[in-house]
């Protein structure tokens, strides 16, 4: 785990190999998180996946995030893994959302990680978010005419009322 | 050997079994019969004694539901409840149908153990589709009978939304009793003689959605099978102030 000080020098070393990646760090209960500008995020993957002293190349996990108040919309969050020395490093691509006609769209990492490829479909399955470059881009969970991205937090949950004895005069007599 | 039919008489076939001498005289009989010595009276008793006459449906009803075979197909978590019921404990081979086929088209009975996703609910449809005539299913647990805790946009809210499900059995996940005895309704069921339920014990029979002549929407159809509905009803309360279930047949 790189502590608060190492993490603001490799936000530090980021900032001069890309301008503009690193928009900021945080650092809470011994884990420490990148927050990246989404245009940059492929550069900075490869760069602590392939720097001497980072090599973080092992991704245990990417998945998406709907903060809907918050602006920007959408997160992708990155696991990374440093084997050797078990450290784990936390990057979040701040994706903002176009609007409701147009995705979000944002680079893929399959090249770097393959696991990714699998992962980045179902953030697309659930989210809608585009990943750029990847090699087949489809749904995975939900069938594959589904309409909608069901984990957004504006699609409705779904499901329908129960008649019991309580509710039988509310809900909608669905035999008549 | 002299035939000692007064004492046939007098046993009834349903009290305690009957001594080897016994067996011996309705052998005996039984040959008189096949060799046309038996006439008049004697003829008409031993037949009324020792022939069952029924209806063919009710006979292939007979056969039907004590030999069963289940399809192997779980869904989720009440599938480790529903293969309990095989096990010694619960055994549902007592009731005729331990054998578990591993393709539908061997199988008559589909037993939906867990929620049916929207993307499942189409392989579902598939394997009970591919499954011969006649057959049966039982919607196990809550979730394949009405969605249950899973209200949300990835599960079909009850399976009946898209197949035919003759027996609901309630619970999360349901007690392997609770399936034995659900699979005993549909035996009654396949033989004609389903189980009212909860209708007959809060004296409701007769108004099913399926038969409200009462709204002026119901069809010809809809009219006749409420009929049908009061009729078994009469039948059942019949039945029932008969009382003694030892007198049948």
């Amino acid at each position: 785990m790189p502590d608060a000080p190492g993490l603001e020098l490799i936000a530090q070393e980021l900032n001069e190999a890309s301008d503009e990646s690193v928009l900021g760090t945080y650092h809470e209960h011994g884990q420490a998180c990148l927050i990246v500008n989404p245009q940059r995020i492929l550069d900075v993957l490869r760069w602590l996946h392939g720097t001497p002293g980072q090599e973080y190349r092992f991704l245990s996990s990417l998945h998406g995030v709907d903060y809907l108040p918050a602006e920007p919309r959408f997160g992708v969050v990155y696991e990374l893994l440093n084997m050797p020395r078990v450290e784990r490093l936390r990057v979040r691509a701040a994706v903002a959302d176009p609007g409701p006609d147009s995705l979000p769209e944002l680079d893929s990492c399959v090249e770097l990680f393959p696991t990714a490829e699998f992962q980045e479909r179902e953030v697309y399955d659930f989210f809608g978010i585009v990943f750029r470059g990847h090699p087949d881009l489809r749904r995975i969970l939900m069938p594959e005419d589904y309409v909608g991205w069901p984990q957004r937090r504006d699609f409705p949950v779904g499901g329908e009322p129960v008649i019991f004895t309580h509710n039988e005069r509310e809900v909608p007599r669905w035999f008549e | 050997m002299e035939v000692r039919r007064e004492k046939l008489r007098a046993l009834s076939p349903l009290e305690e079994p009957s001594p080897p001498v016994e067996l011996r005289v309705r052998q005996l009989r039984a040959r008189d019969l096949l060799r046309g010595d038996l006439e008049g009276p004697e003829l008409e008793k031993h037949v009324e004694e020792s022939v069952l006459t029924t209806t063919l449906a009710k006979a292939v009803g007979w056969g039907r539901a004590n030999s069963i075979f289940p399809a192997t197909f779980g869904l989720a978590c009440c599938a480790i409840e529903m293969m309990s019921i095989v096990s010694p404990r619960y055994d549902i081979a007592r009731f005729g149908a331990e054998n578990m086929r591993a393709s539908p088209r061997q199988a008559d009975m589909l037993i939906l153990s867990g929620r049916v996703s929207i993307k499942m609910a189409p392989v579902v449809r598939r394997i009970y589709d591919q499954m011969l005539e006649p057959k049966w299913v039982i919607a196990m647990g809550a979730c394949s009978s009405s969605g249950g805790m899973f209200a949300n946009y990835a599960v079909v809210q009850g399976a009946d939304k898209f197949m035919p499900v003759d027996i609901h059995v309630p619970g999360c996940p349901p007690r392997p009793e609770a399936l034995v005895y659900g699979f005993n309704k549909l035996q009654r069921m396949i033989l004609g003689n389903p189980e009212p339920g909860w209708r007959r014990r809060y004296n409701a029979l007769g108004t099913e959605e399926w038969a409200r002549a009462a709204t002026g929407k119901a069809s010809r159809e809809e009219v006749d099978a409420y009929a049908a509905a009061r009729e078994l009803r009469t039948s059942h309360e019949s039945a029932r102030s008969r009382g003694s279930r030892r007198g049948r047949a």
